[in-house]
């Protein structure tokens, strides 16, 4: 504290504040309120969080596999959907609840010094506590349907950590956009229901191929960031030949490099729109 | 100028002597865009991508310049919309400023809103660790103090209370006890004091008093003048974004009571609704107040003497007329009432046509605030009979530094002997 004293700083609302610890431990602190509160006064409690992507996978799982005969002849199909549900989940339930993020936090911002950042990246790690709870049951549900453990799921690590930084660089952008231009929420609504579909989740990348879709597949996994991660961690985790790394699926003439870029540029562009919005973001809400 | 010799209670305060300033602004402007018409969806920015572009300056802070020694009891006055809470928040870190400088030394506990992030449902002790980590504590800190802030706040038997059920009383008690255990070095407040009950007030001056021999800096924003000079040590009028005055106390409350009371009309002969009784065999033409040097106010400071006068003009003859009057506060209470039957005695005989001006001295004992004035002309006796009597036509502002718990200050002193 005493070395606190002995600067003058300049005392203007900034992105990042000047004292990473303080950041760290103010995300944290909103983060983990947040999920205490989500079900909050229900009887089962934090159990929800375990239960409740379960019971949406079941629905899909019924109507996917059972009415519509989606997943026929592709082994581990629902360990798939499961997956990619879960994944798809934290990347809706980031970018979609940054949105209005900055102005749930209206009363925070403005009657509070702390680094603007914190807002967005708490609803980033909401979005990852649950991540972690499905996680749980992804894996519960994967071995008990035969998938065999291999050292290639720890590849699941940076494609999710590649899938947050997507995530909170979407986040980020949209909620500082969000408090200049209030149509980002119904444009963005539109965009997630677009990404659903142009996305491997209810359906395998490899087998969309085969339907005669090469063509717009090798598009959709080169343009589309969460299109490479879904297929890959559909790689990573159950493997075989229904699920190619995304390279392969792509045409596997070259290296998924351009996801890859644009899940970077998309974080780095995020941030740096933010930054230079934080400090007027009290006023302008 | 500044009182800053009080001894410095903490090594901090002991280490550095109160010639650095805590608080340095240097020429800081602060200005709202407002426009004309809020365009807020890219159709309209579409349909009207001129149109869009006029807005008006509100040149909230304009070119303020002021420092703040470490350890003085600062008073930032003005009246609504003037800049002062615009001022604190850019000191606060909350606004940019758009252009000069501000600096702040130390870790700074802003007292803008009490209780901002409280979450209703969650328990006391839920509540206190994240407001005191939003406040700038680490979690070590805050788990720390949470015992002295319990106790401070006297809430240790709610602790597990969801704040819902807390009484709005007890939930600013807590807001404030994790504000006031942040340690903070420099502490802004703004008003927060008008929620809580005169006991809990006179805790929170007391406690902003011990931070002050402790060596703190304490910015304080308000209107109310009585607060102003008796805890501050210097004190700013800012008027309109920019800084009238800056100063003693006592002048500075003399400079805002002028500024602000100045324009207050006395709303004689107003439009209808005026509740007026009597015969009219006289008729009360003009109310006024004014000072011992006959010239009109329309404020008075406690404890000088005024007067408040009636003209009126007869229409008939009339014995001995009663002249009265009733002073009401805002309450609408009849705080003072007075006749010249029980002072004055016969009044004298008027003719018709004449006029005449009836004036009562009196020594303005209330305490602050506005009062207005009914004047009566009634026959002689009980004053039933009313000649004329206008309610409530004139109003006088009463400013002043003793706020005493009842409605008037009487003059008094104590005397405590044991026997």
């Amino acid at each position: 504290m005493s070395s606190l004293a002995e600067t003058h700083r300049r005392y203007g609302p900034s992105a990042f504040g000047d004292d990473l610890r303080r950041f760290w431990s103010l995300t944290l602190t909103l983060a983990t309120t947040e999920f205490k509160l989500r079900y909050f006064g229900s009887v089962l409690g934090y159990f929800w969080s375990l239960v409740r992507p379960l019971l949406f996978f079941g629905v899909l799982y019924a109507f996917f596999t059972v009415v519509l005969n989606l997943g026929k002849g592709v082994p581990h199909y629902p360990v798939y959907l499961l997956t990619s549900i879960v994944m798809w989940t934290y990347f809706t339930e980031t970018t979609g609840g940054c949105v209005q993020c900055l102005l749930a936090r209206e009363g925070l911002l403005r009657k509070m010094r702390f680094p603007r950042l914190v807002v967005p990246l708490s609803v980033a790690l909401t979005a990852a506590f649950n991540l972690a709870a499905n996680f749980v049951a992804v894996l519960a549900f994967a071995l008990a349907s035969g998938v065999t453990p291999s050292w290639s799921w720890l590849e699941l690590l940076p494609i999710v950590l590649l899938l947050a930084a997507l995530a909170v660089g979407v986040g980020t952008l949209l909620s500082a956009l969000y408090v200049r231009f209030r149509d980002v929420q119904p444009i963005w609504e539109v965009v997630v229901q677009a990404l659903f579909y142009g996305s491997p989740i209810i359906y395998v990348a490899a087998q969309y191929a085969s339907r005669g879709g090469a063509r717009l597949q090798h598009v959709a996994l080169t343009f589309n960031p969460l299109a490479t991660l879904f297929t890959q961690s559909g790689h990573a985790f159950i493997g075989g030949s229904h699920f190619p790394t995304a390279a392969d699926a792509a045409g596997g003439t070259r290296p998924p490099a351009d996801p890859l870029a644009i899940v970077v540029g998309t974080f780095a562009l995020g941030l740096w729109v933010f930054h230079r919005e934080a400090p007027r973001i009290a006023e302008r809400l | 100028m500044t009182s800053t010799t009080s001894q410095p209670a903490t090594p901090a305060a002991a280490r550095r002597p109160s010639a650095t300033p805590a608080v340095v602004v240097h020429h800081v402007d602060k200005a709202f865009k407002l426009p004309h018409q809020q365009y807020h969806t890219l159709k309209e920015r579409a349909l009207h991508p001129f149109r869009s572009n006029t807005f008006d300056v509100l040149q909230a802070v304009d070119d303020v310049t002021f420092e703040v020694a470490e350890g003085e009891f600062f008073g930032i006055v003005g009246r609504n919309g003037s800049g002062k809470s615009t001022l604190l928040k850019c000191l606060a870190g909350i606004y940019d400023v758009d252009a000069g400088d501000l600096h702040v030394r130390g870790r700074l506990s802003p007292f803008i809103e009490l209780g901002v992030g409280f979450n209703m449902d969650l328990t006391a002790r839920d509540n206190v660790m994240i407001n005191a980590i939003m406040l700038g504590l680490t979690r070590q800190q805050a788990r720390e103090r949470f015992d002295d802030i319990i106790a401070f706040a006297e809430l240790e038997d709610f602790l597990d209370l969801k704040l819902k059920n807390y009484s709005s009383g007890m939930t600013v008690r807590l807001a404030f006890s994790v504000a006031i255990q942040v340690d903070a070095e420099v502490l802004l407040i703004d008003e927060v004091l008008a929620v809580g009950d005169a006991s809990f007030q006179q805790k929170c001056f007391a406690e902003f008093h011990r931070l002050k021999d402790e060596g703190r800096t304490i910015l304080f924003v308000t209107h109310d003048m009585s607060a102003v000079e008796r805890f501050c040590d210097r004190a700013m009028l800012i008027e309109k974004g920019r800084m009238v005055d800056i100063g003693e106390p006592a002048a500075i409350a003399r400079r805002y009571n002028e500024i602000n009371f100045r324009r207050a009309i006395p709303h004689l002969d107003g439009p209808g609704g005026e509740e007026r009784f009597g015969d009219r065999a006289a008729e009360i033409v003009n109310v006024w107040f004014e000072d011992p040097d006959s010239v009109h106010v329309t404020e008075l400071g406690h404890g000088q003497v005024g007067f408040v006068c009636l003209e009126a003009s007869f229409r008939e003859d009339v014995e001995d007329p009663v002249f009265g009057f009733v002073l009401r506060n805002e309450a609408g209470t009849a705080v003072f009432a007075s006749t010249t039957d029980l002072l004055h005695g016969p009044t004298g005989g008027f003719a018709a046509g004449e006029r005449v001006v009836a004036r009562m001295r009196f020594e303005n004992w209330l305490v602050a605030g506005t009062y207005r004035v009914t004047p009566s002309i009634a026959r002689p006796g009980l004053g039933a009979d009313a000649i004329d009597l206008r309610a409530d036509v004139a109003e006088l502002v009463v400013h002043g530094w003793f706020p005493t718990g009842g409605v008037t200050n009487l003059p008094h002193g104590f005397e405590v002997e044991r026997s």
